[in-house]
């Protein structure tokens, strides 16, 4: 009984959509990109980031699943967000979010299906991914769908930049090639570029997004922490 | 030596706050404590002051490591010789062998002098690149994070060449060494503030990054294109139990190896430098040589038939692969090894076993000590902090 008293409350309570200006829409957008980047600033994530950034197009495919599970898993939580009792909302939103990464994992198999195989279970534990569950919680539990959809195509994008970025230099870096077309000749094919072989393992994925953290902040010192 | 102090007192006013090249201040400061003592005295509150200072306590670490600098140059100049012998007039497209007989040396590995000068060929590019490269990055971020540039990285650039084999490319000793400079020491503040060995880090990076030019059969003998295993991988490897170099041959360090480790006799004299000046931690070394001949036992004693490295003996543990160096030189960095007594002990048993371990277990890894080295060092900090709440928990018992 209690969780009903407490839905129709919070259903009376819940405000009329407030309409979204474009200021807004740009913040939200935009802001989780270098202002507020998930991987950066929150250190969500970080996991697959460091499995799935070998080459950049697995990295692109990644980042498109998690923009495509993202932006819809906040736009449906918020959708529903006050007829959700508040004690099993957390199951709620996991349905969803699963649900979500099967149809993200059902589609790159059936279109992609060699880089679906490099990405092995990496779009399934999308599921797991904090980002995807922090915004639904944080974010589309308390805001109309506009906002949600915006917020979560935003971080979308703030997790894709980091893994372009990480993607890129680990494929350039470490296989000289780019999307699979040779840019650096390699020496063992005549050239004379050495590939850097701790590029192509996880922990060079660690120092490119402390590099990327690091350059930030030196451009945005309000990041920085006190200790 | 009154002129070259005047010099340097008449040049200060340039560098001092207010001067014209004042943010260059950190060159020299270091040009002028590298000369002399540094002139500031204590100004706060009487405290007891000793002249065993960070730049003193530098330059025994680099003064014990002399025996290992001779030591590879002449092994690497003896090596390369008796390597040329065997192969005849081949590999001359090489750039070293290309200078040594513009200097109109030839390979006789008979001939000692000739074997220094050899080795210095090899050794002496790769020490000046390692200077050169990371004292750029050092003095880079003295200036821009205006904190002096520190004698830590005379040790690190000491050390840094040692640990590499004689074939290194020098870009790749330049980019080995940036990366220990900036990612092992700077980014976290500089000298005192790292928790890894910047020397470590730095060979660490070159073994994954390019592991074909620092480990494997080729690069050991400075010779190109001429392959031989190092008495450890000749260990690990079943095909090749043919093992010709004696106990004492690598005990005195006669054997291919990286450059200054081979030896664990002038190891063992730069141990009694650094143990006499106490410098060097004695737990430390006693401890890792512990954990090594404790896990070594157990593995002799577990026995197998297929892997060869089973059987080794602690006493061969200790003169193989770059164990002495790294026990003497690596751990033993005070920076990131443990401070409390017990907490070295501790430490240095940790790094011992995993030696050990990582040596017997994983082939693919012959050298063990570098990653046991920077395992243990990322431990350090936990290790400490057990053993200062236990003090702190005894000295609360008695005081109730």
């Amino acid at each position: 009984m209690a969780e009903v008293i407490e839905r129709e409350e919070r259903a009376i309570e819940a405000p009329s959509s407030p309409p979204l200006t474009a200021k807004e829409a740009k913040s939200l957008l935009f802001t989780p990109v270098f202002d507020d980047n998930p991987i950066g600033r929150q250190v969500l994530g970080v996991c697959s980031a460091l499995a799935v950034t070998t080459k950049l197009e697995t990295s692109v495919v990644m980042s498109l699943a998690v923009i495509f599970v993202l932006a819809l898993s906040n736009v449906s939580v918020s959708a529903i967000r006050n007829h959700i009792p508040s004690s099993v909302r957390i199951l709620v939103q996991m349905t969803i979010i699963a649900a979500l990464v099967i149809i993200a994992d059902q589609f790159i198999q059936a279109f992609a299906y060699s880089i679906s195989k490099q990405l092995s279970i990496f779009v399934g534990l999308i599921i797991t991914n904090c980002i995807i569950m922090g915004r639904a919680e944080g974010f589309a539990s308390k805001n109309p769908p506009m906002h949600s959809l915006l917020d979560g195509v935003g971080n979308g994008l703030g997790y894709s930049t980091i893994l372009i970025a990480v993607g890129f230099f680990r494929e350039l870096l470490g296989s000289g090639k780019i999307l699979g077309v040779d840019v650096l000749h390699l020496v063992t094919e005549g050239g004379w570029y050495t590939p850097n072989g701790l590029m192509l393992l996880s922990p060079s994925a660690f120092f490119l997004i402390g590099f990327f953290i690091w350059i930030v902040r030196a451009w945005k010192p309000e990041q920085v922490e006190e200790d | 030596m009154k002129p070259l102090r005047d010099l340097l007192d008449k040049q200060a006013e340039h560098f001092e706050e207010g001067g014209k090249l004042e943010k260059l201040y950190p060159f020299y400061e270091a040009g002028d404590t590298f000369l002399y003592t540094p002139g500031e005295v204590t100004r706060a509150d009487a405290h007891v002051r000793d002249g065993m200072d960070l730049k003193r306590m530098m330059i025994t670490v680099v003064l014990s490591l002399q025996p290992c600098i001779l030591m590879a140059l002449y092994n690497t100049g003896l090596q390369a010789s008796l390597a040329y012998q065997n192969i005849g007039a081949m590999g001359t497209g090489d750039w070293h062998i290309w200078i040594a007989h513009a200097l109109g040396l030839s390979f006789q590995p008979n001939d000692v002098l000739s074997c220094f000068a050899i080795g210095a060929i090899y050794f002496v590019p790769v020490q000046l690149m390692t200077v050169a490269a990371g004292g750029l990055c050092e003095a880079v971020f003295a200036t821009i994070r205006k904190h002096e540039i520190n004698e830590g990285f005379l040790v690190t650039s000491t050390l840094f060449p040692l640990t590499l084999p004689p074939l290194i490319p020098l870009w790749q000793v330049a980019l080995g060494i940036i990366f220990g400079v900036v990612i092992g020491k700077e980014i976290f503040g500089g000298v005192g503030m790292n928790f890894l060995n910047p020397a470590l880090t730095g060979r660490a990076f070159l073994y994954f990054a390019y592991p074909a030019q620092i480990s494997g059969d080729a690069v050991w003998v400075a010779v190109d294109g001429y392959s031989q295993a190092t008495p450890l991988a000749a260990y690990a490897d079943p095909q090749q139990m043919d093992f010709s170099y004696t106990w004492w041959e690598s005990f005195v360090g006669l054997i291919p190896g990286s450059m200054g480790e081979t030896s664990t006799l002038c190891c063992l004299l730069g141990a009694a430098v650094l143990i006499l000046t106490r410098v060097g931690s004695w737990q430390i070394m006693a401890g890792v040589t512990l954990g090594m001949v404790g896990s070594a036992l157990f593995f002799n004693w577990v026995g197998s038939a297929t892997n060869p490295m089973f059987n080794v003996s602690p006493a061969w543990h200790f003169v193989i692969g770059g164990f002495a160096f790294g026990t003497v030189f690596m751990a033993t960095d005070p920076v990131s090894a443990t401070a409390t007594r017990g907490g070295k002990w501790v430490y240095g048993a940790l790094i011992g076993v995993m030696t050990v371990l990582i040596r017997v277990t994983n082939p693919a890894y012959p050298e063990g000590i570098m990653l046991a080295i920077l395992f243990g060092n990322v431990f350090a900090p936990i290790i400490d902090r057990v053993f200062i709440n236990r003090n702190i928990k005894r000295r609360l018992a008695r005081a109730k």
